[in-house]
């Protein structure tokens, strides 16, 4: 099974005078972590939606989990999203009402594989994913997630995304609003879990700092050839 | 999702609970119209059956009906002992009832009758009047009254207490006739119509307290005209005993005159005849068409309120609208984080109108404890002001199904803001920008 299969991707945004995508093949296998770079503007962010299928794509463009995301649609696709994929974001991950446990276990609402795959204890897993991203704090996990710091917001977003071991994690520019040490320690606890919970990680940034934590590093404007 | 939403309202406690209370408001108010209706009708039509006509001086019917049947206001001056005798004496008329009216006895209004009142007058659908204690006008004593259930629960009397009972009909009297006091000879028992907030007195007693009291008015200025005024007014009386027959004392003037038929049928002859009676000007008024007349005045008022009330629901509509819509710009991230946990649109969709569910319900709620909590508050006046109850009783299906209306817009109001979240996800997908 791969996490993730790409090949001949062809997107353009609507409206758009050229193609923003245009991808020959790019794959994943599981637990592999991906870093992916680029200047502003390439196109990075709008891969990431289309992989997460929020932006309409052709058929058989890209495989999620073995399965064609421009043949799902509607509602099955954010089902078939929540089931298969975690994602970060750079900034405003969680739900700010929400404590950092009830915003972990979100996907498990949602997603019935997700709660399964979460094990008996979906509020226990919760608990371990926060401790090992050193959030241990019973304190923390309780408060509501507008009063934790950036950098614990983010960890909190990762995991997040891990809970329930989906097959693929899409991260855009999660670490932009961290300072150095902040930044290495997250991509590190990021990329350990990942590989221990055999998850693929697609990690987008323009920081080729955090390069060497991961087991591949592509250029965007290599794999587009659509970029100038 | 119920639990989800509840979270969210409480996150945006402050908004949504005046929405809450804005609506809750609107829920209060048009029950407590239709319920103050539904009493007004109810204690209206109870309290008094089977008069087929009152005859008064001339005046408007539902002044009439108004000051006879229900204590409220008054009617035009007197009317002649000899209108009432010759009334008495006509062939299709059963039985006639003297009354006068225009005191009070703390506020309550004073009736002066005769014994044939309570053996003729009838309430709620044709029940008798029925003493819970003591008796009616007991033979010779010009002293005794009768008083309502309300009159005696609220000041606690019981026959044999002796009252006193003040000139006009307002609630604040200063002119008490402390010299002229009635011994109560029995108590009603409970009608839940007019009569329970009402003292009944013979025609005798009534006369006493006017004899006293318009002497010293009639020459306020002379202080020795007024022992003697007294002392002739007393006289008068003694006169009057002399003289009576059949109904006893027979005062010059009365106020009115309840009238019931053998033939009901020939109540119309027989208003005719007093309409056009020539030595006194009077009307003879159907109970039942000044009933009419009145729900005429007051069904304009009814409207009024009730369009009142519903303008405040759609207040509190347009309330919870602009509440709903005005956070979705800054819940924007809120749903994009939600559909990249797998929340489908249709789901967010949801969540709007379960929090619109949830508002409207919260307020349906308060509004009924609103409208209990204020029953509770003015039954008691009221019934002391108008003789109407509010009641407490379940509510009725027609309740039931304002409640449901309410509901009903409060969700079809809720799409609004929710169709609109529902292009904004699509839209933004997962992109959390501002
Ligand atoms: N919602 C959208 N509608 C239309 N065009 C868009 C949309 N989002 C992005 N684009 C266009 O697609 C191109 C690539 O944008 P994208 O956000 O993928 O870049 P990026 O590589 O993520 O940049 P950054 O590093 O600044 O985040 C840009 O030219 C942008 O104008
Ligand atoms: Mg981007």
């Amino acid at each position: 099974m791969h996490p993730l299969r790409i090949e001949r991707l062809v997107y353009r945004w609507p409206g758009a005078a050229r193609n923003t995508l245009e991808i020959g093949a790019l794959s994943l296998a599981s637990g592999e972590s991906l870093f992916l770079f680029g200047p502003s503007g390439c196109g990075k962010s709008t891969l990431l939606s289309a992989i997460a299928g929020v932006v309409e794509v052709p058929k058989g463009a890209i495989r999620v989990a073995d399965q064609d995301v421009g043949a799902v649609h509607g509602g099955a696709r954010d089902r078939f999203r929540v089931d298969h994929i975690g994602m970060i974001f750079q900034v405003f991950n969680l739900i700010p009402w929400l404590s950092a446990t009830e915003n972990v276990l979100l996907p498990c609402t949602y997603s019935r594989h997700r709660r399964v795959r979460a094990g008996d204890n979906p509020e226990g897993t919760a608990r371990r994913l926060l401790s090992e991203l050193d959030l241990s704090d019973p304190s923390l996990a309780s408060k509501p997630a507008n009063e934790l710091s950036v950098g614990q917001q983010q960890r909190v977003a990762a995991a997040r995304a891990l809970i329930g071991k989906p097959d693929l994690i899409l991260a855009d520019e999660p670490t932009s609003a961290l300072d150095e040490a902040a930044k290495a320690a997250f991509v590190d606890l990021l990329t350990r879990e990942c590989a221990e919970a055999g998850t693929a990680l697609l990690f987008v940034s323009h920081d080729r700092s955090l390069e060497r934590q991961f087991d591949r590093s592509v250029d965007f404007r290599d794999l587009n050839r659509s970029a100038a | 999702m119920l639990g989800f939403s509840l979270r969210s309202l409480w996150n945006r406690r402050f908004v949504a609970s005046l929405t809450v209370l804005a609506i809750s408001l609107s829920v209060a108010l048009i029950l407590g119209v239709e319920r103050l209706r539904d009493g007004a009708r109810d204690s209206f039509a109870n309290s008094a059956s089977g008069i087929d006509l009152i005859v008064a001086p001339r005046g408007n019917s539902v002044q009439i009906l108004m000051a006879t049947v229900f204590g409220v206001g008054s009617t035009g001056t007197g009317m002649t002992w000899e209108s009432f005798e010759w009334l008495e004496d006509r062939p299709e008329v059963a039985w006639a009832i003297p009354i006068q009216m225009g005191d009070n006895h703390r506020g309550y209004p004073v009736i002066g009758t005769d014994g044939s009142y309570f053996e003729h007058f009838r309430h709620s659908g044709g029940q008798p009047l029925s003493l819970a204690a003591g008796a009616f006008f007991t033979g010779d004593g010009a002293d005794a009254a009768v008083v309502g259930a309300e009159v005696a629960a609220r000041f606690g009397y019981a026959p044999g207490d002796v009252i006193v009972n003040a000139h006009g009909s307002g609630e604040v009297s200063f002119d008490v006739h402390d010299d002229a006091p009635f011994t109560i000879s029995g108590v009603l028992a409970p009608t839940g119509a007019a009569v329970d907030r009402m003292v009944f007195v013979t025609l005798e007693g009534f006369d006493i307290i006017h004899a006293q009291a318009d002497a010293p008015l009639s020459d306020p200025l002379d202080p020795a005209a007024m022992p003697a005024d007294d002392h002739d007014g007393h006289d008068a009386h003694g006169d009057h005993e002399v003289t009576e027959a059949g109904h006893g004392h027979e005062p010059d003037q009365i106020n009115a005159v309840y009238v019931g038929l053998i033939d009901r049928t020939n109540v119309l002859g027989l208003q005719r005849a007093v309409n056009e009676r020539p030595s006194d000007a009077l009307s003879a008024v159907l109970p039942a068409v000044a009933l009419a007349e009145l729900w005429g005045i007051a069904g304009t008022a009814e409207r009024a309120m009730r369009l009142m009330a519903w303008a405040v629901a759609l207040a509190g509509m347009i309330g919870m609208v602009v509440m709903l819509s005005a956070t979705l710009d800054t819940r924007r991230r809120e749903f994009a984080i939600l559909r990249s946990v797998g929340a489908t649109p249709t789901r967010i969709f949801a969540l709007i109108v379960t929090e619109a569910a949830v508002l409207t319900a919260a307020g349906l709620i308060l509004g009924l404890i609103l409208l209990t909590v204020a029953t509770f508050v003015t039954d008691p006046i009221l019934s002391a002001r108008f003789g109407m109850r509010l009641g407490f009783d379940v509510f009725g299906a027609r309740e039931l199904g304002t409640l449901f209306v309410i509901f009903c817009a409060g969700l079809l109001a809720s799409l609004i803001p929710a169709i609109r979240v529902y292009r904004m996800t699509l839209a933004d997908g997962l992109s959390v920008r501002l």
